[in-house]
């Protein structure tokens, strides 16, 4: 156990309980106003919370400014220093903790070896681009060796591509490196491609904590439902009528099978009626909206195995089954 | 909005700001001009022939350079108390929130919004009643008062451009309060401060009204100056070097406070 | 040399302690006390210095004055406000007034052109230069810059040798002769202060107005026209609306300034206008409620001017 958080008591932030595993990449997921950022300041020592501490290692650090924490952060903008040279900015850190000039070369050379980002030693920060600076600030947030490190929406400002890259470069640096990652961010599949673990946050509370597997097939609310990857929430009366249970319940896209009408389901399936409204084409697969003979719609994705594009316009306006395995439908809030 | 250089202005317009700005600068070309006049009483124009003499003259007036070094050390040290007092109130409000910042504000641009009469007459009455004799610190107080808001508002300016994230990742990468002034604060406001201070030196070299108001015995050069104005014209060649001489000194400062607050804006 | 080693066999080094860092601890955990000790100082100087010094000037205004014996006793007396009605007071009040508002005007309407091109059409090096040419004046030496119009204006000057030249002497005369802005000569009228004042303080209009032209975002001036408006629509309806901060700021500093000065109407001239007033009074006559009361009306006039353009949003502009 390396971080918890007993009542983090801001406006933003309603009594949120957390801890944190030694040595893994954990996220914070949520929509902007949620409290994760929040949460994280606190952590890091810039925000004080109104009520409750937080523990790192065992040790009371609450009252302890950031610089006397052994957390570092890498900021969404940055925060690169601007008059200094990247050399300096990554050294900043050792310089303060008075280390001998040598190690310090060594260390901020081994470095930026590791971010990928040799020779840059020299230049000033207006001198990189975005994706740049973003290796050079966590460069200088990792040489000091700190038990864990914070990271504030670091890949926002990238495009899609380079997004991606980074993705994976930050989990294999956190596997190399051994250090505990505390992640925020709102971008769920970012959450569920690097996480460990990973805390959704709403609205100040955390609605759930899980792995990304749990989380996505096992969503505890219905917010969980909806943010994370796409589902089809399932409400009552319908909701009753297929399962014969008042209880919500999501499932997911491509869980569901487009069925002939006519015939019966087999025993171990739900099943719905309905028409098919809209047909997006993905390549990959086919999104359908499809909306049901009992009310409201339901979203299938299925994959372009068989279909062409030509079937896909066709499929407009057919009359279809819907099917899913009983066991796929999550029952929000535990099961039925 | 967007400059395009590509779009010609109405000739009409073009012609205006060229007008005045040949009209900002006329007077001074015209008191160059003179400075190099042989002529002593009268400021005849075309002026009869150029000379370099009264030059030398000027130069060894002894009361001219003491009113001169009065007038620098004024402006130094009253440079001095504006920096630090401006860079405080620009480092609180910094940190403040909306209402704050304004009432602020709108305290620091009283002194220099109001006419000089009136600063001037508060201060003296107030060293009056306190029974404070006038002398080169009144002066200097009366200074730093309406200097100070020069170096505000480069700095509040340059605190904006600076956000918040580099002193908080300063802070994260283990460096104190201190430490993060020293190698984060400090050279991120360098040269606003040193803009501000500068306009600060140069608005302090200039003024009168206050001065005169708050001043003992000794004078400064620019008060000086308009005792020639008031009087029949009896120095006037030596007025013109002193003037021109005036106008050169201030242009310095100008131009580096300049430079400087630019400077910023090229870095990020 | 090093590998990459497990979290938890690599020590932590920790920034040496001391007693600064123990005292900026003890600081951050107080935000408070951190912004006491910032406001402190200039809070100190200019609330209770300054502020109080006007406060202080104010009650002076009410002191009882004895013009046999020039003694000032502390007491509560309407008499100085009352002499600001009588005699030629008023006409004295009203002339600063209008002598500022004019000058204002003429600022505005010279100044906002030369914004306008600066924002609108000069390209970036031109911008600077331009920008740095109404700097200079405008920190350059006040007095020296008077001193310069006194010289241009004698009848032995530039401007009557042009005048003479081009055969408009005629001319000057006859505004010479005009009532109100009329004077002996360039050098001794109003029409010469008028011009000086104006001089003076057109840097101070121009850069205000300049700076709010330029945050005029380009996105709007391009909605405004995108939504079929032709282009002196966009400009009396969106930019110069949107450059009235800039120009209530520079207005600010052009009236005020006009309003108390005496050393222009003492160069140029011998009429009398309010701050001339109150230099007697203080100098010769050692009246300082008499002053003060006479100070306290441009005082009054500007602060109530502050407030209002502090609604207009000018303050930005500054």
């Amino acid at each position: 156990m390396n971080v918890s958080r007993h009542f983090g008591d801001v406006k933003a932030v309603d009594r949120v309980h957390l801890d944190v595993p030694d040595g893994e990449f954990f996220t914070m997921l949520g929509p902007s106003g949620s409290g994760k950022t929040t949460c994280l300041r606190m952590v890091a020592g810039f925000d004080h919370p109104t009520a409750g501490k937080i523990e790192l290692y065992g040790q009371d650090v609450t009252n302890l400014p950031p610089y006397e924490r052994d957390v570092t952060t890498v900021f969404q903008d940055y925060a690169l220093f601007p008059h200094m040279t990247v050399f300096d900015n990554v050294a900043y850190g050792l310089k303060i903790r008075k280390l001998p000039e040598s190690q310090i070369q060594q260390q901020v050379g081994d470095m930026l070896e590791l971010v990928r980002l040799p020779g840059m030693s020299k230049r000033k920060p207006s001198q990189l681009s975005g994706g740049q600076r973003q290796r050079v600030a966590l460069a200088r947030a990792l040489v000091t060796h700190p038990r864990v490190l914070l990271l504030d929406e670091p890949l926002g400002a990238l495009d899609l591509k380079l997004r991606q890259q980074m993705q994976i470069e930050l989990k294999n640096i956190q596997q190399q490196v051994g250090i505990t990652f505390i992640y925020v961010t709102h971008d769920q599949e970012e959450a569920l491609t690097m996480s460990d673990h990973i805390a959704i946050f709403n609205l100040g509370k955390i609605e759930q904590v899980g792995t990304p597997a749990e989380v996505y097939e096992h969503p505890a609310t219905e917010f969980v439902a909806g943010f994370v990857g796409v589902s089809n929430l399932v409400r009552s009366p319908l909701a009753e009528s297929i399962t014969g249970s008042p209880q919500t319940f999501s499932i997911r896209p491509e869980k569901i099978r487009l069925g002939e009408v006519g015939g019966s389901a087999p025993k171990n399936m739900h099943s719905a009626t309905g028409i098919i409204r809209e047909v997006v084409y993905l390549g990959i697969n086919t999104r359908y909206i499809v909306d049901l003979d009992g009310g409201g719609e339901l979203m299938v994705v299925e994959q372009n195995m068989e279909t062409t594009s030509m079937d896909v316009v066709e499929a407009r306006g057919r009359k279809v089954n819907l099917m899913w395995d009983k066991s796929h439908a999550r029952f929000i809030g535990g099961q039925a | 909005m967007r400059s395009d250089s590509s779009r010609r202005a109405p000739l009409l317009l073009t012609l205006v700001v060229a007008a005045v700005i040949i009209f900002l600068y006329f007077p001074a070309t015209v008191i160059a001009i003179y400075a190099f006049t042989i002529e002593d009483k009268l400021v005849t124009f075309p002026p009869p022939s150029l000379t370099l003499n009264w030059f030398p003259i000027t130069a060894g007036r002894s009361d001219l350079w003491e009113s001169f070094s009065y007038s620098l050390a004024i402006a130094s040290i009253s440079m001095v108390f504006a920096t630090i007092l401006g860079t405080l109130a620009a480092a609180a409000v910094n940190r403040l929130t909306f209402r704050g910042k304004d009432a602020i504000a709108f305290l620091l641009i009283l002194p220099i919004a109001l006419p000089g009469i009136v600063t001037g007459i508060a201060l003296s009455s107030s060293m009056n009643v306190l029974g404070i004799d006038k002398n080169f610190w009144t002066i200097v107080a009366g200074h730093v008062t309406f200097c100070t808001v020069t170096v505000y508002n480069n700095v509040i300016a340059r605190f904006r451009r600076m956000g918040n994230s580099q002193i908080e990742a300063s802070m994260d990468l283990g460096a104190s309060g201190f430490e993060t002034f020293k190698n984060i604060i400090l050279p991120g406001l360098a040269t606003a401060l040193l803009a501000g201070a500068l306009l600060a030196f140069a608005l302090s070299m200039d003024e009168i009204i206050v001065t005169k108001l708050l001043s003992g015995s000794e004078t400064t050069l620019p008060v000086w100056i308009y005792s020639q104005l008031s009087n029949r014209p009896r120095n006037r060649p030596i007025t013109n070097v002193v003037a021109l001489f005036v106008l050169a000194t201030t242009f310095i400062p100008v131009i580096l406070a300049y430079r400087w607050s630019e400077q910023a804006s090229s870095e990020e | 040399m090093t590998t990459p080693a497990h979290a938890k066999e690599r020590e932590t080094v920790r920034p040496p302690s001391s007693i600064l860092r123990d005292i900026s601890t003890f600081l951050y955990r107080r935000p408070w006390l951190i912004m006491t000790l910032l406001l402190a100082p200039p809070l100190l100087w200019l609330g209770v210095v300054y502020l109080g010094s006007l406060g202080a000037l104010t009650l002076n205004s009410f002191y009882i004055y004895n013009s046999f014996s020039g003694q000032v006793t502390p007491g509560f007396t309407l008499n100085n406000y009352a002499k600001l009605f009588g005699g030629s007071n008023p006409t004295i009040v009203f002339r600063s007034a209008g002598m500022a508002a004019t000058v204002t005007a003429i600022c505005m309407a010279l100044a906002f052109p030369v914004g306008y091109y600066m924002a609108r059409y000069a390209s970036p090096r031109l911008k600077r230069f331009l920008y740095l040419s109404v700097l200079l004046p405008l920190w350059s030496s006040y007095i020296v810059r008077i001193y310069a119009w006194k010289t241009i204006l004698a009848n032995e000057g530039v401007l009557n040798w042009f005048l003479n030249q081009v055969g408009l002497a005629g001319a000057r005369d006859a505004l010479l002769t005009a009532p109100v802005i009329g004077g002996n000569s360039l050098s001794v009228s109003i029409i010469g202060m008028l011009l000086v004042f104006v001089y003076v303080w057109l840097p101070y209009m121009i850069l205000p107005i300049q700076a709010s032209l330029e945050r005029v975002p380009q996105s709007v001036l391009d909605a405004s026209s995108d939504l079929g408006a032709r282009p002196f629509t966009t400009f009396w309806k969106v930019t110069l609306p949107l450059a009235i901060p800039g120009v209530v700021a520079g207005s600010i500093f052009t009236f005020s300034l006009t309003l108390g000065d005496y050393i222009i109407p003492n160069t140029l001239g011998s009429t009398l206008f309010i701050g001339n007033i109150v230099e007697r009074n203080l100098g010769a006559n050692n009246n300082l409620p008499l002053a003060a009361a006479m100070t306290v009306v441009p005082m009054i006039v500007m602060i109530t001017y502050l407030l209002l353009a502090r609604k207009t949003g000018a303050f930005d502009a500054l």
